[in-house]
């Protein structure tokens, strides 16, 4: 291997690599706050909806969870075309990957609310709080101190889902290595470079994710 | 909007859809239910043993495995490797070997915790009636720690069978691969991918009830 002339390669497609990195990055973080907005919609609806509401999200959130995040995506990108929503590859597939971070997002929240203590909820009542107060104050601030480090890895997923934008035709890093390897030969080398970005992305969330961990649980 | 919902083409090819979900599981069987458990076994074992190195080993591996996305790995296997090494591999063995080794880093992942949550005393148990080490391991802490392993591994099962859809991208004929075949041939877009994502919902919801079947019968009585 000839490294001065891999550097040379790395150093010409520098900037495409970038972009890649980018495109990965604002994919992944715009479905995790889209994803997380629908997301604690979900949650809320399956705690305290009415029964019909409870229902219709129960099916949404089974139908996604049991779907590949792959057909997700495949899925979103043909039919959002058909129904006459002309999207372009990548806003079909944050709306696919938005769709699976809310289902991942939805059932976490809903875990961490439903296992606080009924005492919370009644304490409250007791001292007069209105039922909004009640949420604002008492329950969201311990159901979020729950939910963080889960919500943590789930960020890391997208990330690693979003891989699979590129055969829509997303130019996130995945793609961005293909294209530079037809014109610079080097699979393994550029590979590498995409797998420690991947990596370290990826490591890093995990790193974070365990210290909220840490840092956040309950004194018990 | 004038599309007509027409289910026949859907029909007609739906041999090809199952012949497809036939091999994800069987891909699924190999890789997960064989080798992957295997790994996962066998590295659970190094990252809680005694030696410094076998510790190190086993947890780069788990660490690196679990950041990648599967995708990538699945490209370097099919695309990268094969060349660096001078063999042709054939797309399907590519993708079984792929997700084995995946799969074997998050069941280390779930053996590690059973094994960390066994009480002392089994192991002190299994060598006090005279076993050796590794007779202690294979018949007494492998058969209560899977047992209690259970709840955790329905969820791994679950998603890494999920994960096969993934081979789809390198052209491996899955159910995903047929679905998207059809779709591009017949233009049948709501059909095929309800279909196809219906099939993905009940094979999760059959292996979710399966294995929580086996919990129930396997369940260590207290």
């Amino acid at each position: 291997m000839d490294f001065a002339r891999f550097f040379a390669d790395l150093w010409t497609a520098r900037f495409a690599l970038l972009e890649g990195v980018g495109m990965t990055l604002v994919i992944s973080v715009l479905s995790i706050i889209l994803g997380t907005i629908l997301g604690i919609g979900v949650a809320l609806s399956l705690v305290y909806g009415g029964r019909i509401q409870r229902f219709v999200v129960r099916v949404f959130l089974e139908c996604v969870r049991g779907i590949p995040v792959f057909v997700l995506i495949l899925a979103c990108y043909y039919l959002l075309s058909q129904a006459g929503i002309q999207l372009t590859p990548f806003q079909a597939g944050v709306v696919a990957l938005t769709v699976f971070c809310s289902s991942h997002v939805g059932e976490n929240l809903r875990g961490a609310l439903l296992a606080l203590p009924r005492g919370q909820t009644e304490a409250a009542k007791a001292i007069g709080l209105t039922f909004r107060q009640t949420f604002v104050y008492i329950l969201a601030p311990q159901a979020l101190r729950q939910a963080v480090p889960a919500w943590i890895n789930t960020a890391a997923e997208l990330v690693k889902a979003s891989t699979l934008l590129s055969v829509i035709g997303v130019v996130e890093l995945i793609l961005t290595t293909r294209q530079i390897i037809a014109i610079k030969p080097r699979p393994l080398e550029f590979y590498f470079v995409a797998g420690m970005v991947y990596f370290l992305i990826c490591f890093s969330i995990e790193r974070l994710g365990r210290r909220a961990e840490r840092r956040l649980a309950l004194p018990s | 909007m004038g599309y007509q919902l027409n289910f026949a083409p859907v029909w007609r090819d739906f041999d090809l859809l199952l012949s497809g979900l036939a091999l994800g599981i069987g891909m699924a069987l190999v890789s997960v239910l064989l080798v992957g458990n295997l790994i996962g076994l066998v590295a659970a074992f190094a990252m809680t043993s005694k030696s410094a190195t076998l510790r190190r080993i086993a947890s780069i591996y788990v660490t690196t495995i679990r950041n990648l996305p599967i995708y990538f790995l699945m490209l370097v296997a099919f695309f990268v490797l094969p060349q660096q090494l001078g063999v042709r591999i054939d797309k399907v063995h590519a993708f079984v070997g792929t997700l084995s080794i995946y799969a074997g880093a998050y069941l280390t992942e779930v053996y590690r915790g059973a094994l960390l949550a066994l009480p002392k005393g089994l192991r002190e148990a299994g060598l006090a009636i005279g076993l050796t080490e590794s007779q202690t391991r294979i018949w007494v802490i492998i058969p209560v720690m899977v047992r209690n392993a259970l709840p955790a591994l329905s969820n791994n099962f679950i998603s890494l069978f999920k994960d096969t859809s993934v081979a789809a991208a390198i052209a491996v004929p899955e159910l995903t691969f047929y679905a998207r075949q059809i779709n591009n041939n017949t233009f049948r877009v709501i059909e095929v991918w309800s279909v196809c994502g219906l099939i993905y919902i009940v094979v999760c919801y059959v292996i979710a009830a399966a294995l929580r079947i086996a919990e129930r019968r396997l369940a260590i009585p207290r």
